[in-house]
């Protein structure tokens, strides 16, 4: 996800804020983002035990829209959106041919006919033009990212702190669902979804309001405990709630089944892209597996590292890096299917050492309920 | 705010002579765009280390970065505390974290090093670049 240094880095409406309130900006996938803000450590604890807040406007929003909507989003995603109930969300992955990943996703459906989609910044553009190409149904398809900042409130706190800004009863919105509503006098979809393992809600509205939104829940949450955030700190969180990542645990050569998300992908849906291919996989089984790991020696895993076994190279590290709540150093990892099994010794490649490591079971973190 | 007894390379250590010995550490400025330090990796005490090259690691949450020693030499002796605690790296990386103490091989290395002010002028730059 690197960009040509020629490129002008694309910002989100609160970029200048971050800049003033002093975060560190990083290139993230060609979007100039906040990665801290007062330290990974701090934010990933808050998100934890407090909460957080995190710009997230640079993902991407596509609306697809009318008579054929529903059809579409059939065709082109693995869930089954026959499912959904309007006001209701779910995690999906948008296929390939192949039945690959070229991206996994939030579907909204907020009528019959218009669903919502949330992607990945990086992968946007792909998205849409990928949708736009398998369009037979008549559909409109629009990419709405400009139309919008995403705000993620995020941690045991995130509710009661929200719930000062909007007359919506936010206790009453039930995991992955979402509603319309003012919050600090600005119309939004409020959506009880994230990305940390932690209860929470992402809110989408009107670029224009984001100085105001971001600052009064600042200014409200601090006595709670809630600090603006990072994506240092979510990526920590999300690895640590056994979540994946576009580029990292999938991308367009894995599989549902290879990424343990077999539950989004619903074979008895009917037909929809790569479904002839991903049920092949399916009967003949797959070669290799993502499992979760811990280290036993006190080094730290990395992306890419190599996975050993035997002092045999078996598979790479998709995400490695310290869990700050847990205290351990962690990660994912593709596996052959003869070494996924909870307990399997296994060694990470790090720099000139063979570092002994052990599968867990994933989520590595459950948030106590 | 940079120390006027020390030296500084381009990648961001100090070392501070004494003798023969020079001891080595990363500047203020490198623990900051390194994030919060979880994790030091340090030679063993006798081993040989030549200038420019890399001897040792600090890894943050987010981040491996390499130790380039500024000068050649033996490793005399180790920061041992860093083991336990390597956000002291965060807190104090101009004492307190100080990383290895080195007997130089050849004193005159360190005169072709960055003074205080050099250094403090070259940051500068970069940070100028990063915030346009």
């Amino acid at each position: 996800m690197t960009t040509p240094a020629t490129t002008e880095l694309r910002k989100t409406a609160l970029n200048a804020t971050h800049r003033r309130l002093g975060a560190k900006m990083v290139d993230f996938g060609g979007w100039d983002m906040p990665v801290e803000y007062t330290g990974i450590l701090a934010e990933h604890r808050a998100v934890r035990t407090a909460a957080g807040l995190f710009d997230v406007s640079h993902m991407g929003e596509i609306v697809v829209h009318g008579p054929g909507a529903f059809e579409l989003i059939q065709k082109v995603t693995c869930n089954n959106v026959e499912k959904l109930a309007v006001g209701q969300a779910h995690y999906s992955g948008l296929m390939t041919e192949l039945g690959t990943f070229v991206d996994d996703l939030l579907v909204h459906k907020m009528s019959d006919t218009h669903f919502y989609l949330c992607v990945n910044a990086s992968n946007q553009d792909k998205d849409c033009a990928h949708i736009v190409r398998h369009n037979t149904t008549g559909a409109r398809v629009e990419n709405a990212s400009d139309y919008y900042t995403q705000i993620a409130i995020q941690g045991p706190k995130a509710l009661g702190v929200l719930q000062r800004f909007t007359q919506v009863p936010l206790a009453s919105i039930n995991y992955y669902h979402f509603t319309h509503g003012l919050v600090n006098g600005v119309e939004c979809l409020i959506a009880r979804t994230g990305y940390t393992g932690e209860d929470g809600f992402e809110i989408y509205f009107a670029p224009e309001h984001s100085d105001k939104m971001w600052f009064a829940l600042l200014a409200s949450g601090e006595p709670d405990g809630l600090i603006p955030c990072g994506l240092g700190a979510r990526n920590t969180l999300r690895l640590e709630a056994g979540m994946c990542l576009y580029g990292h645990e999938i991308d367009e050569t894995t599989t549902v089944w290879e990424a343990n998300l077999g539950w989004i992908c619903k074979m008895d849906k009917g037909d929809f892209l790569g479904r002839a291919p991903l049920a092949k996989q399916k009967e003949e089984g797959v070669k290799r597996v993502l499992v979760g790991f811990e280290m036993t020696d006190k080094l730290i895993a990395r992306d890419g590292c190599p996975v050993l076994h035997d002092g045999e190279k078996v598979g790479h590290v998709t995400s490695g890096s310290p869990a700050p709540f847990l205290g351990k150093n962690i990660g994912m990892a593709y596996v052959p299917g003869s070494l996924c099994a909870v307990g399997t010794q296994l060694q990470i490649g790090i720099r000139n050492h063979q570092a002994a490591a052990r599968i867990v079971p994933l989520p590595f973190y459950k948030r106590p309920k | 705010m940079y120390p006027t007894d020390c030296r500084y390379t381009k990648e961001h250590e100090w070392i501070k002579m004494d003798g023969a010995i020079g001891t080595i550490g990363i500047t203020d400025y490198a623990q900051h765009e390194l994030g919060d330090v979880v994790f030091v990796e340090l030679p063993q005490v006798g081993a040989k280390i030549e200038a420019g090259q890399p001897f040792g690691t600090v890894e943050s949450v987010k981040a491996v970065s390499e130790i380039y020693s500024p000068v050649s030499g033996e490793v005399a002796e180790t920061n041992s505390v860093l083991g336990n605690e390597p956000e002291k790296i965060n807190q104090d990386p101009h004492g307190a974290a100080w990383l290895v103490k080195i007997k130089l091989s050849n004193l005159t290395e360190v005169n072709s090093l960055m003074d205080a002010a050099a250094y403090q002028a070259y940051i500068a730059e970069k940070q100028k670049e990063t915030s346009a």
